[in-house]
């Protein structure tokens, strides 16, 4: 087999960062061809170079041995090149077949682009009703949708960057499947992830990157988790476990009958949760994302004052009635899924971005004014301590990686000194650095007295963190189960919606 | 299908550019100015020596660049603070003739009054006038849920024909041989100019005043840190807990009680009494003046002054070009459309294919 994609000493820099230094390797066609690296390796910057989106400073692409100039993806897309996004773009009230005809970049009506969709569909096993809109699907069909999507343009090359990020082991597992036909049937995929297992199972051969450059490009048959990521990081992961489950007395929080009724059908309502939460507890909450994690943190954090029965008891008062700013100020802290635009401006430097979540606090204004020095101080002190990667507190938070942001948001809300701290999909879609380092610290913080919960749909995450689980399902949260002991086949049996 | 254009946003915008681009938009205004005049068979150069440089040669000239600078600037101040928060407040010209109306209303109600403090209270209400005008959209869209550009545009007029009922009604001057004006307001009453025999008045210390208080507010207090995360995110606000709805009121309030002032100055200043045509649609010209600006305090008061001299450059070009001085909307308009255009090229990339 010939390669089919070759990449000849690639260099793109931007300022104070070298993001691909010297890049070359060579892709095989046919195969599953895996990229591995930290966050802010080079892995994204490298497939964004290949799919026309970044321009390289010097180097040369070749496809099929012939020198390619890809100024766009319009042109990638020409040359069989196609990508599937972790974040999906696609449009919420239209149907599926209606988001597939947008893809398109020839003139096809829409009943021909059905019949070419659904044998695509019947071929490969996508489980999708090109006739209902996306916001009945799931984000594991959401996902088969920019899969089908890439297909139609009949791709020689499928760039697919960190895929199972959002996916239920059941649904990874179909994913890889469909993977293997794709490439069975000629296709190559390129492959960016930064979970150990799901390289050796699914890649056959994979590239590793560290700081921009390639460490080296092997064959994954000979390869287990501990040597791919010790060749990813350089040095060993340690698991964060955590300590067991001993004397919880004293009571944190006590939600009681949480329920809503809203007619919008865009949001789940909510169905009588109750949850328990002791001193010093990390508490899980499992499930399939859309099945009410997004209305129950908004609720939590009390935005858009979203009306709600039920008790929120945090100490033994009740805060059903208190704004998020008065929420903030009892030391109940929140770090929430989406980073950027929400949990963090990022157009607006990281100090800016400390006083965005930490202006209830008294010793960072003075009066009306803002007290820079203070905050200033403070950036720098989370920056240190939490191993965030920039320059300076000056940089706008829109520059940092991803993993980087979430290490400072986190450690913003840590170095506040929460007694509660309630985060949404921690680690989602950051490098196992970064990911590793933030287990790290929740569970440290934990056996400092202070209480967690965990929103997430990466169950190994809770279960190498957590003290207790639940799932959530259809808006109803299952009873907790007790992670020591934990019983995995009724914890899916929870995931699919089967408990009282 | 098949696009003509197509247009992608750029990874990195350049920050500098966005404060050039003013520059290249008034470069450009004059650039295809200079074809208005050509096919109004005029040789530009003349033209625009006539349009903006003759205005401004003699004192008189610059103190009448400083006299329709002043409200401008304010009023543009003002709308900053909505503008930022991403509250779209056109109502500016009603809010600066209900502060005339207040404001004035007070001279006329004390016509005899000799006391220092008739002008500070003239002053005052002015302020709450506006204020209160604005208040109204405020109220709507936070309780209604309306949309503020159509309100406040539609209070404009009725602020309009209230000035309309007062002057042909209950104020008019009845030594004024039926004409639609008020009487004069009593001297103290009026707004003391800052060099005698010329009109630039006191308003002038007033616009510096609110820039840099704004610029104080913008860039050291809590207050101007919420305008700008709600400006860029309102989930991050949200997060933040910072509270949209008093911030729609508190910008609405702001950027109201400074139109009102403006209002006030234009009619206990310049023209000292109340009549119909009170404005020469500052309100409406001082969103320009905003965003040609920038938002920034220090920009407004520039782009106060550029606009300001089309203002003159229209009238000097109806008496001896012989064109009507709507050619000087024509040239607001241009620096407008060319701002915009430049702010897209800035932020897009634009593919023609």
């Amino acid at each position: 087999m010939q390669s089919i994609v070759e990449f000849k000493n690639i260099h793109k820099s931007y300022p104070g960062v070298i993001a691909n230094d010297d890049v070359s390797f060579k892709i095989r066609e046919q195969s599953i061809h895996a990229i591995l690296g930290e966050n802010g390796a080079g892995k994204s910057t490298l497939v964004k170079i290949l799919y026309g989106h970044v321009k390289p400073d010097s180097g040369e692409i070749l496809i099929n041995s012939d020198l390619a100039i890809i100024n766009s993806p319009s042109t990638a897309k020409n040359l069989g090149i196609n990508m599937v996004f972790q974040h999906f773009s696609l449009f919420e009230s239209l149907t599926v077949a209606e988001n597939l005809i947008l893809g398109m970049n020839e003139n096809i009506s829409l009943t021909r682009l059905k019949k070419k969709s659904k044998t695509i569909c019947d071929k490969y096993g996508f489980n999708l009703n090109l006739n209902s809109p996306i916001s009945s699907l799931s984000v594991g069909q959401r996902q088969s949708v920019e899969i089908v999507r890439s297909l139609l343009n009949s791709p020689k090359i499928l760039i697919m960057d960190e895929p199972t990020s959002v996916l239920t082991p059941d649904e990874i597992s179909k994913l890889f499947i469909i993977i293997k036909n794709l490439v069975k049937d000629g296709l190559t995929v390129i492959f960016i992830s930064h979970k150990l297992e799901e390289i050796i199972n699914l890649s056959d051969y994979v590239t590793i990157m560290r700081n921009g450059k390639v460490v080296s490009t092997i064959t994954t048959q000979n390869e287990d988790p501990e040597t791919l990521g010790y060749k990813m990081l350089g040095y060993k992961v340690s698991k964060a476990k955590q300590v067991s489950d001993i004397n919880f007395s004293e009571e944190i929080l006590n939600i009681k009958n949480l329920s809503t009724q809203s007619k919008d059908p865009f949001r789940i309502n909510l169905n009588k949760i109750n949850l328990n939460l002791k001193k010093g507890q990390i508490f899980g909450i499992a499930g399939v994302a859309g099945n009410g994690q997004k209305e129950l943190m908004e609720i939590l954090l009390n935005e858009n004052d979203y009306e709600f029965s039920g008790d929120i008891i945090f100490k033994d008062s009740n805060i059903n009635d208190l704004s998020t700013f008065q929420r903030k100020s009892l030391s109940i802290s929140f770090v929430t899924e989406e980073r950027l635009g929400h949990s963090a401006v990022p157009e607006m430097s990281l100090s800016e971005n400390i006083f965005l979540s930490m202006n209830h606090k008294s010793e960072f204004k003075k009066g009306d004014f803002i007290n820079f020095e203070k905050i200033n101080s403070y950036a720098s002190d989370v920056i240190k301590n939490f191993n965030v990667d920039t320059p300076s507190f000056n940089v706008k938070a829109g520059k940092l990686s991803g993993g980087n942001l979430q290490k400072f948001i986190i450690g913003r809300e840590i170095m506040s000194n929460p007694e509660l701290l309630i985060l949404s999909q921690p680690t989602w879609g950051i490098d196992a650095g970064s990911e590793a380092f933030i287990k790290k610290t929740i569970v440290e913080l934990s056996q400092k007295g202070v209480s967690i919960i965990i929103i997430s749909h990466d169950l190994d995450e809770l279960l190498e963190v957590c003290h207790r689980i639940s799932v959530l399902y259809e808006g109803s949260l299952s009873n907790p189960l007790n992670v020591e002991n934990i019983n995995i086949t009724k914890l899916g049996k929870y995931m699919g919606g089967l408990f009282d | 299908m098949v696009f003509l254009i197509r247009v992608q946003l750029r990874e990195d915008y350049s920050n500098l550019i966005f404060y050039l681009s003013p520059l290249v938009a008034v470069a450009l205004t004059l650039f295809f100015g200079s074809f208005i005049f050509l096919i109004l068979d005029l040789s530009p150069i003349e033209s625009f020596k006539i349009f903006f440089i003759s205005p401004i040669s003699n004192s008189y000239g610059i103190s009448e660049l400083f006299v329709k600078a002043t409200p401008l600037a304010i009023i543009a101040l003002g709308l900053s603070y909505c503008f930022k928060n991403n509250i779209y407040n056109i109502g500016a010209e009603g809010q600066l003739t209900m502060g005339a109306i207040f404001g004035g209303g007070i001279g006329l109600l004390f016509n005899d009054s000799t006391s220092f403090f008739l002008l500070p209270l003239m002053i005052l209400f002015g302020a709450i006038g506006g204020a209160f005008w604005a208040t109204i959209p405020a109220i709507l869209k936070t309780k209604f849920n309306t949309n503020e550009i159509l309100t406040s545009l539609m209070l404009t007029y009725v602020a309009l024909y209230i000035l309309d009922y007062f002057v042909v009604g209950p104020w008019k001057d009845p030594a004024g041989y039926g004409l639609p004006k008020s009487m004069p307001f009593p001297d103290a009453g009026r707004l003391p100019v800052l060099i005698d025999g010329l009109r630039v008045h006191i308003g002038v210390y007033f616009a510096l005043i609110i820039c840099l208080i704004t610029y104080i507010i913008y860039n050291k207090t809590l207050f101007g840190f919420k305008l700008k995360v709600t400006g860029l995110s309102s989930k991050a606000s949200q997060y933040a807990g910072f509270k949209y709805k008093n911030l729609i009121f508190y910008t609405f309030i702001i950027s109201g009680a400074c139109a009102g002032l403006a209002g006030l100055f234009e009619v206990s200043g310049p023209i000292g009494l109340l009549y119909r045509d009170i404005s020469p649609n500052y309100g409406f010209t001082a969103i320009i003046v905003a965003f040609l600006g920038r938002l920034n305090p220090f920009g407004i008061i520039l782009s106060s002054l550029l606009i300001a001299l089309t203002y003159l450059g229209a009238e000097d070009a109806q008496l001896f070009l012989k064109i009507p001085s709507a050619v000087g909307f024509v040239f607001q308009g241009l620096v407008l459309f060319f701002l915009l255009g430049t702010d897209f090229l800035n932020k897009y990339k634009v593919f023609i294919k």
